[in-house]
């Protein structure tokens, strides 16, 4: 996920340090914050273990270091124990990203036993109830359960939980439940919005209060609970008057892979019309990397207008995010709208505004689910 | 962290925390210390420190290794308080 200040203590020098698989769209739950794009299920061919195995070959052979698996939900593919094996084997850092659901006591053992090293599991809820409405379908028991076993299996608890106005009051109740459990670190992420989430925006977006009072009740904890748990809490960029610093500049230091080999900057990009994301089964990693056009399109600082390429920050923030200032202004190469020199801040500000009044237990929202959406009537737009 | 605060002493046994990976990088010429959120590069003497943390070396050991390594000789004091950075870092704790 982009965020804000990740801890890179070492120079990228063009390599692509952080490389996350996303194995599959296929997912059991329906968060309707989801960040995987609306079509996901018109996906069908994902790549086999061998191509992934290869991916991880040429990704090492190019520098990558850090490895996640992510999706969708991992756990869905059987492979995934032997391509954390080859990953462990290469020397990467391996991170498994999930829901927890499908994570049983004897996958996650045999994941240990390939040397996986670290768990994040996503909890949208303290309540039960709240937790199986907000995704869709009962899974509070079960990822509860994994909690427990990924403990059991000495391995520290990562907790993420995506931050909207419906768990935003939960905070406390999140943090208990988490220093009750031992587990170790709780990231708070607020949900950023593109794909579900973009489309869901008006329902899910918290009022600049709420913000202010998750923010409040993170450092009471901080303070009465010192770093047991560990809590990441970072301000959005909607409330924040300056973008993320997303991916450490796009070609910088992150590489995505899609399920069906699609190369990408961020695991966003492909909202973008037009860009021709090379694919890892028609060309070698090394020169996607170094010289495809998709990720020459945006690296460094060449492509910047104002305000961004007079600016003393464009180092710290690289101008922002290209694909929030794609999907919000309809060109990559403006400033991306949440700062608030971007001409174009008036649609966060408006957004902002906006959760004052929509904000009520009335707004219906779109699942993340098979055949909710029709991605096609643009194309028949007269 | 929960690591104990009392000094390191020479009998311990100093060990990367498991929720690290130290490894040598080819591509980096260098040691790196590999851990959820980051990477990090160490410097040589850094690297060569922790090369030696295995849970199995006493902090005497290690010492005298370093000496013949950096062929150096009055380093005591510097392994100790590098020791106590990074344990205070996370990277490493006392086994004993
Ligand atoms: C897309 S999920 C894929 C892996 C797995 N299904 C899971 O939920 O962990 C990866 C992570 O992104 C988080 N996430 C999903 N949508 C998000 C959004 N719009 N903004 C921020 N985080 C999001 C999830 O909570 C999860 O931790
Ligand atoms: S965020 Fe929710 S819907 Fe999306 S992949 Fe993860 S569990 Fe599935
Ligand atoms: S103008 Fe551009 S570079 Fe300057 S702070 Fe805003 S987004 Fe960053």
């Amino acid at each position: 996920m982009a965020k804000a200040g990740s801890k890179l203590k070492i120079d990228g020098n063009g390599k692509p340090l952080w490389l996350v698989l996303e194995l599959t769209y296929r997912c059991p739950l329906k968060c309707p914050w989801c960040n995987n794009p609306l079509d996901f299920d018109e996906l069908k061919n994902e790549l086999t273990t061998e191509e992934w195995k290869k991916v991880l070959r040429d990704a090492r052979a190019i520098g990558s270091l850090q490895l996640g698996f992510s999706g969708g939900e991992p756990m869905l593919r059987p492979d995934l124990e032997e391509l954390v094996d080859e990953g462990n084997r290469l020397g990467y850092y391996t991170n498994l990203i999930t829901s927890g659901m499908g994570l049983s006591k004897d996958r996650l053992s045999e994941l240990k036993r390939c040397g996986l090293k670290q768990i994040q599991l996503s909890l949208q809820h303290s309540n039960r109830e709240k937790n199986d409405i907000m995704v869709g379908v009962q899974s509070h028991d079960e990822k509860m359960a994994v909690i427990e076993e990924i403990k059991a299996q000495g391995f520290p608890v990562v907790l993420n939980v995506p931050l909207s106005r419906y768990n935003i009051e939960a905070v406390d109740d999140i943090i208990d439940m988490a220093a009750r459990t031992g587990v170790e670190y709780i990231e708070f992420a607020n949900i950023q919005y593109y794909n579900w989430a973009l489309l869901n925006r008006a329902a899910l977006l918290p009022t600049r209060e709420q913000i202010e009072y998750a923010e409040a009740r993170v450092n009471e904890a901080r303070k009465r609970l010192g770093n047991k748990p560990t809590i990441y809490f970072v301000v959005p960029d909607y409330f924040d008057g300056r973008p993320k610093a997303c991916m450490n500049g796009w070609g910088a230091i992150h590489l995505t892979i899609a399920p069906d080999g699609s190369a990408l900057p961020c695991q966003e990009a492909q909202v973008m019309e037009g860009v021709d994301f090379p694919n890892v089964r028609d060309n070698d990693l090394g020169w996607i990397w170094r010289e495809s056009p998709a990720f020459e399109m945006y690296r460094g600082d060449a492509w910047m207008k104002k305000p961004c390429v007079d600016c003393d920050e464009k180092e710290k923030d690289f101008g922002g995010c290209r694909c929030q200032a794609y999907l919000l202004t309809g060109d990559a190469t403006n400033t991306d709208p949440a700062c608030s020199k971007s001409r174009h801040f008036d649609i966060i500000q408006s957004a902002v505004a906006a959760a004052r009044i929509t904000s009520g237990p009335q707004m219906p929202l779109v699942m993340r689910s098979r055949g909710a959406i029709n991605g096609k009537m643009r194309l028949i737009r007269p | 962290m929960t690591l104990s605060n009392t000094p390191f002493n020479p009998l311990d046994r100093p060990a990367i925390n498991p929720l690290f990976l130290f490894r040598w990088e080819e591509q980096e010429q260098a040691y790196l210390l590999l851990y959820p959120e980051g990477i990090i590069k160490l410097n040589d003497s850094a690297g060569n420190i922790l090369n030696l943390c295995d849970g199995e070396r006493t902090m005497e050991s290690i010492i005298a290794e370093l000496k013949v390594l950096f062929g150096a000789d009055d380093i005591d004091g510097d392994i100790y308080n590098f020791m106590e950075v990074a344990r205070g870092k996370g990277w490493i704790k006392a086994e004993d």
